[in-house]
């Protein structure tokens, strides 16, 4: 069937399956690599989006669900040259370190932050339930606490990120 | 530059495994012309210089690092730079400095300190010499061992010299002026009479026809500007965007991707398969046998899993069928009972001490572990004609080589790319996926092809951390410090399994001394020691796995220390100090240890602490892990670390490297169990092979004991000493002493 939904403020088409995860329309069809495969099933959250404004795994979420719907990737996060306020903290605290899974973690910080600018501990272990083999989870604390002090997520008028 | 063709590589892949008489076969001659220095200048086709083998400057003033070291996420594409750049006098941070894996496999780029086990500012004589040339030969390009900077600290700043020597020697003839009147800084030669300035661009072509001074004087440490400094890591900004290319996000034009299902029980291969069903899913293109597996190929990932599910394949289970944990569990008490094994240390006199001591014994045992890499295994592969590329993340390119010989016919030509790795570990230094993904290339001539594994493959097929049983048992004197300690471990050998499958010949078994690392070199002082290990064989792959043998041997060692500092009554701190004397760096290590960990400060009654300290890797590390128990669920509140690794090179990336080793090590101690039934692997994804969350995560500590040693390793340290401590820490908040591996299996629950 085809698809239509918005990437990164494009719109796109896809003939695919409708049962085909979003993951595979984005990393296949689009040849948008940022967005990682970890599991297959949710449980890891490499694949996470933010889709109308909520972080979403992209790996169990179909494309016919999709359809029509506002989708951010890694890579429309910010424009070519510039950095938002999560990237930035993220190279500032050093967080990566194999650098697989933080695409999936600063989407998942994104929304939480476009939610709660000011997040507790106890906010952001409920939301980020990402899973980092490399042990980075100290620092995406501490990036999500420093994203918050630069003020979180510039968001346009009608509150999408 | 000395270039090595491909008939040099197959030279030295014929040799490798072999003795030392088989290289001396080839000629002392002959391996005399092998260049393992890598210092001379090239001028190459495409118009850039190299200057070294480290260093390439393009005509547009671009400067690129080649780092023939796989990163994966422990930061070598920034430390490593950092070597060269320190004396090269060049700003990492600088928009025309990058950093990439070289494709060429140079002598050079072979990893020397790994396979003799020493510094490179140790290598002496003939033996070191020979063994250069044989490794070089292969060449050992690989990933490992925490040997990246132990291996680099001197070769790379002393290319960075070279190249700096090159560059000004250039400047001084080009200006007719002496070189001791120019200097370098921040990528120029400038003359300091005359103020005249020229880049390193506009100085390269001139300077590599300059005659390279093979022994500069290196900086003394206390000039340093970068080694030893936090700098940030090169690789991460793009991590940030979405832009770093793993393996997996190879994209090639008409790229098709496969999907493989392989024999659920180990070793088992397909007899017959049906793909009559799969055939009718969208996008398919080809089914391929693999022997051990088939693959689907199709037009995007999605169709080739799905397709790959739906396929009939009739598996010969190799007669493996019965295999279980609790065989296996079984095996290893009958090796420990049974078997002598072999014996690495056997003091005299031991027999002895334990007739004339108390006698104290216990039993350990520790499961199999997965890897469980974020990027699950991947290649890309095209074959044409004869001529093949592949594009991998794994720790050794020598996977790509062997892979391509063995499996495509009149091979020609190969480029093998090494890309980031999402995780390493010790996994990616296996060739299985790069074989399926030649195999499936080969079957699609002329078509780039991603073959990628899915998380359910990965968890199922691992080369696993082995299961290993030890029994230890120790002749005490009146003051409950021990005369005599007999060990043994009863476990498979990685480096018989690894050679089987990886290397031409196989070697390994009861005599693999990487069955008794962290144990056969205890840091204690107690009189007579026995250290040994008797290998059985299970066809269960194994692997090595972040710190391989420390992983089991640390905790085997720690919790005995520990068992037997309760026996007397002592504090476990001070019973370590009392049997560390002579060990002036472990003794310095554990006193900070005790002081930033507050050790001895009272407690609240719902906490526990315990302690753990380990040699490995030529570093020591030592931690202190604090529990809490409430409601019944026990917390991972904070772990104190100390780490003297030496001389550091980007000291940021080593407390990274605590953290991470500490929380991979977490997540084993506390839930890790790859358990078998019927032949095959029971887990297969992440909520059977559970992984420490967020939440989970303890406040980290980690402190760096400044020091003018050789640098030691980094990557692995940190997580052996992790499940000791833990489970003392466990006995100290409980009384109750955990003698195996996970926590969970003990009935313990986590907050």
């Amino acid at each position: 069937m085809t698809v239509s939904f918005n990437v990164n403020g494009q719109s796109v088409t896809v003939d695919d399956d409708g049962e085909m995860p979003l993951l595979w329309a984005i990393r296949d069809e689009l040849k948008m690599t940022g967005t990682k495969f970890g599991c297959g099933i949710g449980a890891c959250g490499a694949c996470t989006v933010i889709v109308n404004g909520v972080a979403t795994r992209s790996c169990v979420t179909a494309i016919e669900d999709v359809a029509g719907e506002d989708i951010v990737t890694i890579e429309g996060l910010a424009e070519p040259g510039n950095a938002t306020a999560v990237q930035l903290a993220w190279i500032a605290e050093q967080v990566p370190q194999c650098g697989y899974c933080q695409s999936g973690m600063i989407m998942a910080a994104t929304s939480l932050l476009a939610a709660n600018a000011s997040p507790t501990d106890a906010d952001i272990d409920a939301a980020m339930t990402n899973i980092c083999r490399c042990g980075t989870y100290p620092r995406i604390r501490k990036a999500i606490k420093h994203a918050a002090m630069l003020g979180g997520v510039s968001k346009s008028d009608d509150g999408e990120i | 530059m000395v270039k090595l063709t491909r008939r040099g590589f197959l030279i030295g892949g014929a040799v490798l495994g072999g003795t030392a008489a088989g290289a001396l076969a080839l000629g002392v001659g002959y391996l005399s012309t092998i260049d393992t220095e890598g210092l001379d200048g090239t001028l190459r086709s495409d118009g850039s210089v190299g200057l070294t083998a480290w260093v390439t400057i393009q005509p547009d003033g671009k400067i690129i690092f080649s780092i023939p070291r796989n990163e994966m996420g422990q930061g070598v594409f920034t430390s490593m730079p950092m070597l060269i750049a320190e004396e090269l006098e060049i700003d990492l941070n600088d928009e025309n400095v990058s950093v990439e894996h070289p494709t060429e496999l140079l002598p050079v780029y072979a990893n020397f300190a790994l396979p003799l086990r020493k510094h490179p500012e140790n290598f002496s004589g003939p033996g070191d010499w020979l063994g250069k040339k044989f490794f070089g030969l292969m060449p050992l390009i690989v990933t490992g061992g925490s040997s990246s900077i132990v291996d680099a600290y001197t070769p790379l700043r002393r290319a960075g010299a070279v190249a700096r020597g090159m560059l000004v020697s250039a400047a001084a003839k080009k200006w007719g002026v002496s070189k001791r009147d120019c200097f370098a800084e921040n990528a120029h030669v400038i003359h300091r009479l005359s103020g005249n300035t020229a880049s390193y661009g506009e100085l390269a072509v001139a300077a590599a026809a300059e005659t390279p001074n093979k022994n500069p004087k290196l900086k003394p440490a206390s000039e340093f500007k970068l080694i030893g400094t936090p700098q940030q890591r090169t690789d991460i900004p793009a991590k940030t965007r979405g832009e770093a290319k793993f393996g997996i996000d190879t994209v090639l034009d008409d790229m098709l991707f496969a999907a493989v299902v392989q024999s659920p029980v180990f070793k088992g291969t397909v007899r017959s398969v049906d793909d009559s069903v799969a055939k009718r899913v969208k996008g398919y293109r080809k089914t391929v046998n693999l022997g051990d597996g088939v693959a689907v190929v199709a037009e995007t990932y999605y169709y080739a899993k799905k397709a790959a599910g739906l396929l009939e394949i009739d598996f010969d289970d190799a007669g493996n069928g019965a295999v279980n944990s609790s065989g296996i569990s079984a095996a290893l008490q009958n090796a420990l009972d049974n078997d002598p094994g072999h014996r690495f240390v056997d003091d005299d006199g031991l027999d002895a001490a334990f007739a004339a001591g108390d006698i104290f014994e216990a039993s350990y045992e520790v499961p199999y572990l997965a890897h469980a890499c974020m990027e699950p295994m991947n290649a890309t592969v095209i074959v044409k004609n004869g001529h093949a590329e592949i594009w991998t993340s794994t720790q050794t390119p020598l996977n790509m080589q062997w892979a391509a010989e063995e499996n495509i016919k009149d091979l020609k030509s190969l480029v093998g790319h090494v890309t980031l790795s999402g995780g390493g570990f010790g996994r990616r230094g296996e060739k299985d996926i790069v074989v399926h993904a030649v195999k499936v290339a080969v079957a699609m001539p002329g078509v780039p092809v991603k073959t990628v594994w899915t998380r359910e493959e990965d968890i199922q097929h691992d080369v696993y951390r082995p299961a290993a049983a030890a029994r230890i048992s120790a002749a005490l004197k009146p003051d409950g410090t021990p005369s005599a300690i007999d060990y043994k471990v009863a476990l498979q050998s990685v480096n018989l399994d690894f050679s089987r499958r990886n290397l031409p010949v196989a070697n390994g078994g009861s005599d693999d001394k990487g069955n008794v690392e962290g144990a056969s070199h205890m840091p204690y002082g107690i009189a007579k020691k026995r250290v040994a290990s008797a290998a059985i064989e299970v066809p269960v792959p194994v692997g090595n796995w972040r710190s391989v043998g420390h992983s089991y041997n640390c905790y085997f060692l720690e919790s005995f220390i520990d068992e037997l500092a309760a026996k007397a009554e002592v504090d476990p701190m001070a019973y370590r100090f009392g049997l560390l004397s002579g060990h002036k760096r472990l003794t310095a290590l554990a006193q900070k240890l005790a002081v930033i960990s507050s050790w001895g400060a009272p407690v609240a009654e719902n906490v526990g602490r315990g302690i753990a300290i380990h040699p490995a890797f030529k570093s020591f590390v030592g931690q202190v892990m604090d529990i809490s128990e409430e409601n019944g669920l026990i917390r991972i509140n904070k772990v104190t670390c100390v780490i003297d690794c030496g001389l550091t090179v980007n000291p940021d990336t080593i407390i990274a490297q605590m953290e991470g080793g500490i929380i991979y090590g977490l997540t084993a101690a506390m839930y890790g169990d790859i358990t078998i039934d019927k032949g095959r692997v029971e887990q297969s994804n992440f909520p059977d092979y559970p992984i420490l969350h967020m939440e989970q995560a303890p406040e980290i500590d980690v402190h760096i004991i400044a020091s003018t040693e050789l640098p030691g390793g980094v990557g692995e340290p940190g997580t052996p000493p992790v499940f000791p401590a833990l489970a003392n820490a466990y006995f100290n908040l409980t009384g109750r002493r955990l003698r195996s591996m996970p926590l969970v299996k003990h009935g313990v629950e986590f907050a």
